[in-house]
């Protein structure tokens, strides 16, 4: 695919309250960049994470949605990363499924502690979506300026 | 629609020297909604929180977007600023352009650009926010706590002290749970019952507590703060009120060969009976399974010699109902059942014994008066098999015993082997270990006293095979460090068996809807930061319920929960969190789905009428969600697929408002 | 069959151990039988018919009739038996309400199936044994019947009425090796090129009728996310590309460890869309997964969605499966 050398990707990172965002304000205490394309959405929960929030990303322009959460065993309420884990596996199989690239989605375990592993996480997705091109499967063109 | 005032910061150059502040206020000024945007040195100073009130009054403002720092750092500030000003808190909304922007981005044009929009998503979202009030709830200020060993008893004796009422409930005749059964405890060898029956008698005599023996918990309603507790007193068969506890009846009662629980068994008891001499609450109980006049009508003695006429044949059991505003769980272990380590001849041998057995042997009120004696033939014996783990660290798949360490193994068996020692020093004492474990305040002190003081034979390797053979148990061990086979002709084999929660849990945690693990330890709220609570607000953990434990460690913990529970009812009213999930009943199936994931039991099903087609009235099932109970992770909203279930605070359209302007 | 069936509505509703039957009766043609609730023995002399396009699942009707005055009878075949469990699971009907005839069912057909056989101008199919009379207006034609069966039939996952009152004919046993995957697993097995290009194929001809989500037993919700304008994602028609993704994404999730795999969605869609190989794809992950799983089967189990093991496989297991080739 032809790839326009500056285009980059809308990325949509939903980040649960207790770890990840967390993690991502510790990523900014430590000075650790990553690209600006990625924009932070706080949930209480990756449980909270409705997938339809991820399609409706898409719809309105975003090339990539990556959603972090503490670490199995880790949830502020318990469980709730662990039904967000199974929800996701599910979802992100179905979108291969019908055939929209896999590497558009991801999942990410991101604690308090790790903000290096958040900005190297970003760092890493941007990269491969913007390899991927722009998200041409699952757009909606009525969202197109 | 919204009059949102936005205030961009600059944190001095922490947020201006990469974002263009001034650009960005000017951009979100432009965004529907918005009649205010400026942006300030330091938003949350003195002076910066006085400009927002003022803008609050003077603009009419309905909504607030503050350009700044982490919502994590500030977010409670500007909400109580804007509270101040008379605007709902909930009507804030914080974009966070300090740790998000204007530190991970050093092109000025970037970050500013990524702030606009960062900016524009608060924004949206604070268009559909809606003035959240907190609920109140009143507390009952009474405390209960299931299970009377030491572990409830401290805990209680720390909430009674409080001032506040507690009761505890006791499946049991009498507190003491098994602590009562220790002879000596590690690492300092005093006397359990030394210092386990002073507690017992505080508990019995503290007038904020009430022991509620030989009961149990029936069914449990309610949350945090108002708990609805059925408790059933089981019949004892002996009026708690008129027994004196003299034991004349003991005496008296011609059954006499019930096995004796509190000595494991090794001796036998009376069908009416105290369990020991220092048992709190001091009354009989009768053993409705063996009484002759229970079951077959005939005897009646206890009764005839009793002479505070405390015995009532009739007595039935009794269902209590209590409130309560916080419950802690101290429901303690068992050792488990050896049955499935026949390698160890534990069935056939009277002479291999559990670690708790032996201690009963030892113990001065045990059934051998405090003479280590074989159980077999009542003599002397000389050489003392010990065998560590045998139940605790085994392999998943091993089909028998339990994955984890049971941690006070390694000590009470250098206990006992140290004990041996110092009382019969012509005993041969063998420990067999897989690793000797001894974190602790002198425990490893106390190991090695063990091993140099006392000359404990401490081999590394498990004991394959114990054939008894001859009125010697024949142990069959490999020393790993050695390298080679051991055979020992011992006299006693005493098993150091796992440890395991009380069979009473799990049933336990169903009606508390506390969640557990797959071993049946009650889960904690958090593994390091919030150790004592469950997950469950208002339920507590005491002790051994929830991992193993040794005394130390569970009277630290018993007084942990402890002050959690005083913490909690100290309060005349409960905060909430007002982000809590909300149903729409108009659109909810009653499906249970949201049930199904909520970590809290939040969620219950109530049966309504609704106004049907042709002036009918249907009634409907639908969910209903305690503000007071539910901790707002939204597990549920995405359970539920007619998307009744949303979250305050976090609502699917605020959270697709904030999607639409990310990636506009 | 009719004839014991329609004898069984009768002793019922005579017996006044129910006051109304839920059955089939014909509809615009005679093999577009629809459910129709009967309460006289006239009326099931009449119109009531049994035969082998008696395919439409019979548990959703009951929300409504098992909410009415007095006892309905409901007759269930194995497929529906699971949707029957699992709407009494959600508590979305009253099973005191009803009395289940659970029919032993050795498949249904599929009219479609007979006419691309090239059978054409059919006036009546009558079953004898293994094989189709087919009348049509160019006289009698025979075709074997398991070539017309539906698409769920030829699949059978299971012959067992899992809750019934009383079973009219044998009750029969599951069979996990139905072989109701390997379509599936082609879909798997082609690169994500091929795959979108055969979604695209099938999902640009929805008409967003609502067939589908009415009458899925699954689909039942009180108000559909889609219909409700509070949502934010309502839908009246499907206006792009996207949408029509999203709403049978959307709707495979929402019906994900609930679905029985009755076979319902694909069976009324006008557009011959194979719905179930969406339905399928989330039971194939979850059984292989989350272990075997099947909705319905029983009255405590949990979908696997709502439940969770600590060590369940992370999300980025699915680039590493699936056909990337």
């Amino acid at each position: 695919m032809q790839v326009d050398k500056n285009w980059t990707p809308t990325i949509v990172a939903f980040c649960c309250n207790w770890c990840s965002y967390a993690g991502a304000d510790l990523s900014g205490n430590n000075r650790l960049s990553y690209p600006a394309n990625v924009k932070i959405i706080r949930i209480p929960c990756s449980c909270r994470l409705n997938p339809m929030f991820i399609l409706r990303a898409f719809q309105r322009g975003a090339d990539g949605v990556i959603l972090c959460g503490c670490h199995p065993g880790d949830c502020h309420y318990t469980t709730g990363n662990y039904y967000a884990r199974r929800r996701m596996t599910l979802l992100f199989s179905m979108l291969d499924y019908l055939g929209i690239e896999k590497e558009r989605t991801r999942v990410e375990w991101v604690s308090a502690a790790e903000g290096a592993k958040f900005a190297a996480t970003m760092n890493e997705f941007v990269e491969a979506v913007t390899a991927l091109g722009e998200n041409k499967r699952l757009e909606d063109f009525r969202c197109k300026q | 629609m919204q009059r949102i005032g936005v205030f961009v910061c600059w944190c001095g150059s922490n947020i201006a020297a990469t974002v263009d502040v001034e650009a960005v206020a000017d951009a979100l000024s432009k965004e529907p909604g918005v009649v205010f945007a400026t942006n300030y040195q330091y938003m949350c100073s003195k002076s910066g929180q006085d400009m927002i009130r003022e803008k609050i009054k003077e603009l009419g403002l309905t909504g607030v977007v503050i350009c700044s720092c982490s919502p994590r750092m500030h977010e409670a500030t500007f909400r109580k600023t804007c509270e101040s000003a008379g605007l709902n808190p909930y009507m804030v909304e914080i974009a966070n352009i300090r740790e998000q922007v204007s530190w991970v981005h050093k092109d000025k044009a970037v970050g500013t650009e990524k702030a606009i929009i960062l900016g524009r998503a608060a924004i949206a979202k604070v268009q559909l926010n809606t003035p959240l009030i907190a609920g109140q709830t009143p507390v009952t200020k009474r405390a209960l706590v299931i299970g009377g060993g030491i572990a409830g008893i401290q805990t209680a004796l720390d909430i009674a002290d409080a001032g506040f009422p507690v009761d505890i409930v006791e499946k049991n005749p009498t507190i003491g749970g098994k602590m009562a059964q220790l002879d000596k405890t590690f690492p300092t060898l005093d006397c359990a019952a030394c210092i386990l029956t002073p507690k017992m008698v505080d508990a019995g005599q503290n007038e904020n507590i009430r022991i509620l023996s030989y009961s149990e918990i029936e069914d449990v309603k309610g949350y945090i703060g108002n708990f609805d507790v059925k408790i059933r007193r089981k019949a004892r068969y002996v009026d708690e009120e008129k027994c004196t506890g003299c034991g004349t009846c003991m005496e008296k009662c011609p059954m006499k060969k019930v096995p004796n629980e509190f000595n494991m068994g090794l001796d036998n008891r009376t069908a009416i009976y105290i369990p020991f001499a220092q048992a709190v609450p001091k009354v009989a109980t009768i053993d409705a399974n063996y009484c002759l006049k229970l079951n077959t009508g005939k005897c009646g003695i206890c009764s005839k010699v009793c002479l505070a006429d405390a015995v009532d044949y009739e007595q039935k059991d009794e269902i209590l109902e209590e409130k309560y505003g916080a419950i802690v769980v101290a429901t303690g272990f068992n050792p488990i059942s050896l049955e499935k380590f026949d390698e160890f001849a534990y069935s056939q041998s009277p002479d291999v014994v559990s670690s708790l057995e032996f201690e009963r042997l030892m113990n001065a009120a045990g059934p051998t008066g405090g003479t280590l004696l074989r159980p077999s033939d009542k003599t002397h014996p000389h050489t003392i098999v010990f065998v560590q783990c045998v139940g605790s660290r085994c392999d998943a798949s091993a089909e028998k015993g339990k994955e984890y360490c049971s941690k006070i193994c390694c000590m009470y068996t250098a206990k006992h082997a140290m004990l041996t020692r110092e009382k019969y020093p012509d005993t041969e004492v063998y420990v067999f270990y897989i690793d000797v474990r001894t974190p602790g305040k002198g425990f490893d002190e106390f190991y090695r006293r063990a091993v140099e003081q006392y000359n404990v034979h401490y081999i590394k390797g498990m004991v394959g095979k114990v054939v008894p053979e001859g009125g010697k148990l024949k142990v069959q061990a490999s020393d790993l460090l050695d390298n080679r086979q051991i055979h020992i002709d011992a006299d006693m084999v005493v098993l150091a068996a796992a440890i395991e929660p009380d069979k009473s849990a799990r049933p336990l945690a169903t009606k508390l809807t506390a969640s557990m693990d797959t071993n049946d330890f009650f889960t904690e709220a958090h593994p390091k930061l919030r150790p004592v609570e469950s997950p469950t607000a208002g339920i507590f953990l005491s002790g051994t319920c929830q991992g193993p434990k040794d005394i130390p460690e569970t009277v630290a913990q018993a007084g942990a929960a402890a002050s959690k529970v005083i913490s909690l009812l100290v309060k005349d009213n409960l905060v909430g969190n007002p982000c809590v999930a909300k149903p729409d009943e108009l659109m909810c199936n009653g499906c249970s789905s949201c049930e199904k994931v909520c970590p809290y039991g939040a969620i219950t099903y109530e049966d309504k009428p609704f106004r049907g087609p042709n002036r009918t009235t249907l009634i409907r099932r639908v969910a209903v969600v305690n503000p007071a109970v539910c901790q707002g992770c939204g597990a549920c909203t995405v359970a539920c697929p007619s998307g009744a279930m949303d979250l305050l605070g976090f609502s699917n359209r605020q959270i697709m408002a904030e999607v639409d302007a990310i990636c506009k | 069959m009719q004839a014991v069936i329609k004898k069984k509505a009768i002793e019922l509703l005579e017996s006044g151990t129910v006051n109304r039957v839920l059955g089939w009766k014909a509809g615009e043609f005679f093999y577009d039988l629809t459910p129709a609730v009967f309460t006289t023995p006239e009326q099931i002399e009449k119109d009531f018919v049994y035969s082998v396009f008696s395919g439409a699942n019979m548990s959703k009707y009951l929300i409504d009739e098992s909410k009415k005055e007095g006892k309905v009878a409901a007759f269930i075949k194995p497929c529906d038996g699971y949707s029957f469990v699992q709407l009494q699971k959600e508590h979305r009907i009253v099973r005191e309400n009803i009395y289940a005839v659970g029919l032993a069912c050795d498949g249904m057909c599929d009219m479609r199936e007979i006419r691309e056989a090239g059978i054409k101008g059919v006036t009546s199919v009558e079953e004898d044994g293994e094989t189709l009379k087919i009348g049509t207006i160019y006289g009698e034609k025979t075709m074997a019947k398991k070539d017309a069966l539906l698409e769920r039939c030829v699949h059978c996952k299971s012959k067992k009425v899992v809750d019934c009152d009383e079973m009219i004919g044998e009750n029969g046993e599951e069979n996990r090796d139905c072989g109701r995957f390997d379509e599936v697993e082609k879909l798997e097995a082609m690169s994500p090129d091929e795959r979108f290009a055969f979604w695209r194929s099938q999902l640009s001809r929805c008409i967003r009728c609502n067939a589908c989500r009415e009458v899925c037993p699954a689909c039942s919700c009180v108000k559909c996310v889609f219909d409700n304008p509070n949502s934010g994602i309502a839908q009246k028609a499907a206006a792009s590309d996207f949408e029509e993704n999203n709403f049978h994404i959307i709707r495979a999730f929402h019906v994900a460890g609930r679905c029985t795999d009755c076979g319902e969605c694909s069976r009324v869609c006008p557009e011959h869309i194979p719905l179930h190989l969406l339905n399928r794809k989330f039971i194939k992950d979850m059984n292989e997964l989350y272990g075997f799983y099947q909705a319905g089967a029983d009255f405590e189990s949990k979908p696997p969605v709502m439940n969770y093991t600590t060590g369940d496989a992370e999300p980025s297991i699915v680039y590493a499966r699936g056909g990337d080739k």
